[in-house]
């Protein structure tokens, strides 16, 4: 299996999801052009290809587009040859799914919100994310990664939390996961980041930095905004 | 073979996520003990099988939980590949598509009607709802196109993640989301098709009666 098909990403720098898809791609070994998106102003690249919801990442491959990016990591893995991503066995491979689920369900809706919004809410947001990350780094169990041995699909899932987290901290003057509350998780995240194929798509965080710092009142109001709408529970 | 131990399904009877389930496991010909929930009061084994979301559908299987309903149903598919393979084996592609458009039915449709049936009618949000309702219709309904099912000739994956909601299509219309077979024909056509299947027959819910509990659930927590 493999293919000399050309692979490409549609990206933006700064998305952790868009990462994903670069990581995945990496992790196989597979060469992929990179096509840096402006969100603002979408091209029809993007709008042809992902119709649904002209969001990126979308990896496009002999000239078929894959979108969606914990489903571009499974097509990655599944496509292409090289150290498999995803455990063998089927219980493995599911509770690895329902903890990258986990992120994208139960995390980064919170995280957001607890980074951007204050008073009572911003409360109530905070103790939700770092209740759920507790429960995500009782997944490494005393492992280098959450695959075990070696980078594997739930680590690219949790990669917000291994490089975007922090800066994020930074940019917000919200601290939601320090090195002495969350041990593991913190040893994880510079273990998953030093990994030479993955260092390799990791945005330059001067760049990333600036980047959410510019953006900073926008998140703000759309963050507040968000909170207020929320559905009761 | 691990495939042989006993299975067991946590469930509620309404439960479009717990119907999947159902219908996986009746499409792989798996024999297995059904334990209908009281979310009112959760039992120990559900609190023990899930003790991180505390939800149904549940599925236990030679002593280990999976929960997630697609994560269920990719993993009765991967565990008894035969008969009926929901997901091609063979196709990375068909594979991606299939997760993708089960997404969506998760990530839009349920979130269409939970506003639906849970926002206050007249308001701006409920109306919302119900636009995006429609627009979730639609983009499935042309995504089905002109085939009989949404992996093509052989029933799959997004059916089985797509047809316990037709039993919705009666609610739909009752809270104002618009007459199925005006908005969405083909799904209609789709559905009475995947009904003629046992494994669906057996598994989704009378219409009506799924009204009815959507009224309960409406007073009990629905906006006031």
């Amino acid at each position: 299996m493999g293919s000399p098909e050309l692979v490409k990403v549609i990206a933006t720098f700064d998305s952790p999801f868009s990462h994903r898809a670069e990581a995945a791609l990496r992790l196989k070994g597979v060469p992929y052009e990179l096509v840096l998106e402006d969100l603002r102003n979408k091209s029809d690249l993007l709008l042809t290809h992902n119709p649904v919801h002209k969001m990126v990442p979308v990896l496009l491959h002999g000239g078929r587009a894959v979108c969606e990016s914990l489903v571009i990591v499974e097509y990655v893995d599944e496509t292409f040859q090289g150290p498999p991503l995803l455990p063998a066995d089927p219980h493995r491979r599911a509770t690895a799914r329902i903890w990258a689920r986990f992120i994208d369900d139960k995390c980064t809706k919170p995280l957001w919100l607890a980074l951007w919004t204050n008073g009572d809410a911003q409360e109530g947001f905070v103790k939700e994310i770092k209740e759920n990350l507790a429960l995500l780094e009782g997944q490494l169990n005393g492992k280098r990664f959450f695959g075990g041995d070696a980078v594997g699909y739930l680590d690219v899932a949790a990669s917000p939390f291994a490089y975007w987290l922090e800066v994020l901290e930074e940019v917000s003057g919200v601290s939601l996961a320090t090195a002495d509350e969350y041990p593991d998780l913190c040893r994880w995240a510079k273990e998953y980041t030093s990994d030479d194929k993955v260092m390799k798509c990791l945005p330059d965080r001067a760049k990333l930095l600036a980047h959410f710092t510019a953006m900073k009142d926008r998140y703000i109001t759309t963050a507040r905004s968000t909170a207020t709408n929320c559905l009761p529970a | 073979m691990a495939a042989t131990e006993e299975v067991t399904l946590l469930d509620l009877w309404a439960s479009p996520f717990g119907q999947r389930c159902r219908i996986a496991l009746a499409e792989k010909k798996v024999e297995y003990e059904y334990i209908e929930q009281n979310l009112a009061d959760k039992s120990e084994l559900l609190l023990r099988s899930n003790p991180v979301h505390k939800k149904i559908p549940v599925l236990l299987h030679a002593g280990r939980s999976i929960c997630e309903s697609l994560l269920i149903v990719e993993y009765i598919d991967e565990t008894w590949p035969s008969p009926s393979p929901l997901l091609p084996a063979d196709d990375p592609y068909a594979r991606a598509r299939a997760r993708f458009w089960a997404r969506y039915v998760d990530d839009k449709l349920f979130d269409c009607q939970t506003r639906l049936w849970k926002l206050k009618s007249g308001e701006p949000a409920h109306e919302q709802a119900k636009e995006d309702l429609v627009q979730a219709l639609t983009t499935l309904e042309a995504e089905l196109g002109d085939r009989d099912y949404f992996g093509g000739e052989a029933f799959g994956f997004v059916d089985v993640a797509l047809v316990p909601f037709t039993a919705w299509f009666h609610t739909y219309e009752k809270f104002g989301g618009g007459v199925a077979e005006e908005l969405c024909p083909r799904l209609v056509a789709w559905a009475h098709r995947c009904k003629e299947r046992n494994s669906v027959a057996m598994a989704i819910a009378d219409p009506h009666k799924l009204y009815d509990f959507v009224l309960y659930l409406k007073q009990k927590f629905g906006a006031k």
